[in-house]
């Protein structure tokens, strides 16, 4: 598997935990999130660095080569996920702790952890030193947003707060490199420094339960082993320990209900003594910068407000400059299949790789700029800080479906494309919470849809106005968007009552700090998540895009058979030239006669109810790799000429004019509208089956969520046919 | 009116989820358990934290409370665990 745990290349022989130098020294950077780590990671790093994904998981995996002080090799830095506790809440957390303490993938644990600790915002931040100083691994402070600090009044005794610490302190200004080279000489000393240690005592009763478990023990564990025993969540394996824990436990509730507070207390008395000696002229209460931002950007009527504009402009920004660059790719793809085509002698395995392999990838890799585009604002808006606040606005709204406010974001991006929203529900704690974010993502109108409603609207609804004035098409459309939404907020309703069934998810969420966001990081922040795109929906992609051709490709046909002849008429009412018709029945008859033309025949008792033949048929299976090859298809298969513009006359025209054997018309204006419906509702992209493939680690939910939006859209689209008919329409 | 407010509130327990925009107050416990009181301890929620009451969100939740030199998000039923005396800064 190519996303998995693959380097820094761990000599085998020294899964010993002390730092040898026969291999490099490996560096973890972790921190809270927002406190700077990212940017301190680009400047240790320059641009040696690079981006895989924990296996199993799809936490990003950054690591990157940093030159120390040029004497010494150069070490390995992992830069870990944000987080804000040893006692992780989210996969993010698990990732960054699981590495910390070298439980990750057989991986020893980092030779230094270097602990990025926002200046600005000292006492939180140094729970997370507390907890790694108990933890005993050597350790480094960098103490970043130094410079904000001073602006702010804030002086900070660098040298108290090292020795109340025990550990090197560095401030650092990243963006400006300064402090770098401090930290490279802090962190080489770390490595035979003696270990670091917690300064913290719990009240008396707590203290002796520790020691004496601390003492039970044959091995004699450490103490911050014995404290996760005392007070964490698991039990230990051992049943004699695991018995005495329990016993220790109940002593401690007996005396104080809330006994498990105990180390929370402790570590946070020992930061407010700390704090009290080491920061200068604080005054905690004055409004930050942030909260005046904030009387405009949450308030109560211009928040919203502004939350709409916001997301317009991305949106629109979206749409318009990725227009061009898709043109591009689309025409690149063209223009490279023809080439393959024209010095490849025809044949089958031409065929695959023209209309296989280039034709299907390139359907896919067309939304690229689109999906990277909406990873570059999604960045911004995460960078800025703006994300927290779009959350804060939205909670209460998302909460009543029992979703998280985190979750408004991936599903606003979904309306561009479900990949990079569905990509982007990882900041998401509760599992369930994601799943079900997941699974509704898709019935957010993406743009692949748009081709689909502007053909149908094109054909069957151009130029009709209500009431005088009101577009009939940009109604419909709109009321496509309304339709997703609503299916959307029933599915996640119900998800949460049955099968993800949980508690809804608190919400204790920071509210960053605005920040200017860095151009360098938001680029790697989009490249490396586009990329990840590529290489792991890659895989599936291809592959299906593969089936669908021999799909279509076999079995060959040999001669013109009777089908031409009755479809033929449509083709010379229809098209230009006969050169392009002649090339195009061919396509026509080879499609009608292949296992989807058969498929379609096989369907089309099935899919009748919802008014659709079976050329309708095939076009459905054929746009299962995506939703707007449904205009290609059908383009093919009324002999249009091939051609992808939904608003291309021959085909509106054909499509029009298609009829069934019985000489009645194929299409009717409810005819259309049940295909919108379906394709509102129905799952029929390969891309996102990768994707949930690859974010959900499992085939379970890709395959449920394929199934419950087919029936679902077959539902909607009976119902919207039969009831359409009954009140009259055709 | 502030002043007001204040004074009919002095000294009383009230639950973090009841305190009134702008005021300021100390904590005195926080009363849930298992992993959300957890991350509200470890976010500095911690019987003794000054805790300052910005705002509530348009629809009236979650509330925006500054803690610590920072701000954080949390929903009135996280709030609703947290006992809190008000104080006048």
């Amino acid at each position: 598997m190519s996303t998995t745990f693959e380097s820094p290349a761990p000599a085998k022989e020294i899964v010993d935990t002390a730092f040898s130098a026969t291999r490099p020294l490996v560096v973890a950077l972790a921190g809270n999130p927002n406190a700077g780590k990212t940017t301190l990671f680009n400047a240790l790093t320059g641009l040696r660095q690079k981006v895989a994904n924990y296996p199993g998981v799809t936490v990003e995996r950054k690591e990157g080569l940093w030159l120390l002080d040029g004497a010494t090799p150069a070490a390995h830095v992992i830069d870990l996920p944000g987080l804000y506790s040893l006692d992780a809440a989210s996969m993010d957390e698990q990732i960054a702790r699981d590495i910390i303490t070298g439980k990750m993938g057989g991986q020893p644990p980092p030779d230094v952890i270097i602990c990025v600790v926002d200046a600005t915002n000292l006492d939180r931040n140094l729970y997370l030193v507390a907890q790694l100083l108990e933890y005993g691994r050597p350790l480094v402070v960098a103490l970043t947003m130094f410079d904000l600090a001073v602006k702010r009044n804030l002086r900070i005794d660098v040298g108290q707060l090292s020795a109340a610490l025990g550990v090197a302190v560095v401030p650092v200004t990243a963006a400006k490199r300064v402090g770098v080279e401090s930290l490279a000489k802090a962190v080489l000393r770390a490595v035979d420094a003696a270990l670091p240690s917690a300064g913290w005592q719990m009240a008396h009763a707590a203290e002796l339960e520790l020691a004496e478990l601390i003492g039970q023990d044959k091995n004699r564990i450490e103490r911050h082993a014995a404290l996760r025993d005392l007070f964490g969540e698991e039990l230990s394996q051992d049943k004699e320990r695991s018995i005495n824990i329990q016993k220790a436990r109940e002593r401690l509730a007996a005396n104080d209900p809330d006994w498990w507070q105990q180390p929370l207390l402790a570590r946070y008395d020992w930061i407010s003594e700390v704090a009290s000696r080491v920061v200068h002229n604080e005054d905690p209460h004055r409004s930050s910068t942030a909260d005046r931002i904030d009387r405009i950007l949450t308030h109560k009527f211009l928040g919203p407000l502004v939350l709409v504009v916001v997301l317009y402009l991305v949106f629109q920004t979206i749409f318009s400059w990725a227009s061009l660059p898709m043109d591009l790719i689309d025409k690149g793809f063209g223009v490279l299949g023809e080439a393959v085509r024209n010095n490849l002698s025809p044949g089958l395995l031409t065929d695959l790789l023209v209309d296989g392999v280039i034709a299907g990838v390139g359907g896919v890799l067309v939304f690229l700029p689109q999906i990277l585009l909406l990873f570059f604002f999604i960045a911004i808006l995460e960078d800025t800080g703006y994300m927290a606040r779009a959350a804060f606005l939205m909670d209460r709204l998302m909460r009543g479906v029992g979703l998280h406010g985190k979750a408004f974001m991936p599903l606003l991006s979904s309306f561009a494309c479900a990949i990079p929203g569905i990509m982007a529900t990882r900041t998401i704690e509760n599992p369930k919470d994601r799943l079900a974010t997941i699974m509704i993502a898709p019935f957010m109108s993406c743009s692949a849809r748009l081709p689909v409603y502007t053909l149908m609207i094109a054909a069957f609804f151009s130029g009709k106005k209500v009431l005088g004035f009101l577009s009939v098409g940009a109604l419909m459309i709109m009321s496509m968007y309304l339709l997703g939404i609503i299916v959307a907020v029933c599915v996640a309703f119900v998800l949460k009552r049955t099968i993800l069934k949980a508690p809804t998810p608190p919400l204790v969420m920071e509210m960053p700090p605005y920040r200017v966001p860095n151009l360098l990081t938001i680029m790697q922040t989009m490249l490396s998540r586009g990329g990840l795109f590529v290489k792991r929906a890659g895989t599936v992609i291809l592959a299906i895009s593969i089936l669908l051709w021999a799909l279509v490709a076999f079995p060959r046909a040999s001669k013109p058979s009777q089908l031409t002849k009755t479809t033929s008429s449509v083709s010379q009412t229809a098209s230009g030239p006969d050169a392009t018709t002649q090339g195009t029945d061919e396509k026509g008859e080879q499609l009608r006669q292949s296992f989807a033309g058969q498929a379609g025949h096989i369907l089309e008792p099935v899919i009748a109810p919802l008014g659709f033949d079976w050329k309708m048929g095939v076009a459905l299976i054929a746009s299962f790799a995506a939703r707007e090859v449904l205009v290609s298809t059908l383009s093919i298969i009324y002999n249009a000429g091939s051609n992808d513009d939904a608003k291309s006359d021959s085909l509106i025209k054909a499509v029009r004019d298609a009829k069934r054997p019985d000489g009645s018309h194929a299409w009717s204006p409810l005819v259309a509208l049940s295909m919108m419906v379906f394709f509102v509702l129905a799952c029929q992209c390969m891309s996102t089956i990768a994707i949930v493939r690859r974010e959900t680690n499992s085939w379970r939910w890709p395959l449920f969520m394929v199934g419950y939006m087919t029936v679902l859209a077959y539902v909607a689209s009976f119902l919207t046919y039969q009831g359409g008919r009954l009140f009259g329409f055709s | 009116m502030h002043d007001a407010i204040l004074k009919s509130l002095a000294n009383h327990d009230l639950s973090l989820a009841h305190l009134p925009a702008g005021t300021h107050a100390r904590v005195l416990s926080v009363s849930g358990s298992g992993a959300v009181a957890r991350r509200l301890m470890e976010m500095g929620i911690v019987p003794g934290a000054h805790v300052h009451m910005i705002k509530s969100a348009p629809l009236g939740d979650p509330l925006e409370i500054r803690v610590r030199g920072y701000n954080l998000a949390v929903r009135k039923a996280e709030a609703q665990t947290i006992t809190v005396v008000t104080s006048d800064k």
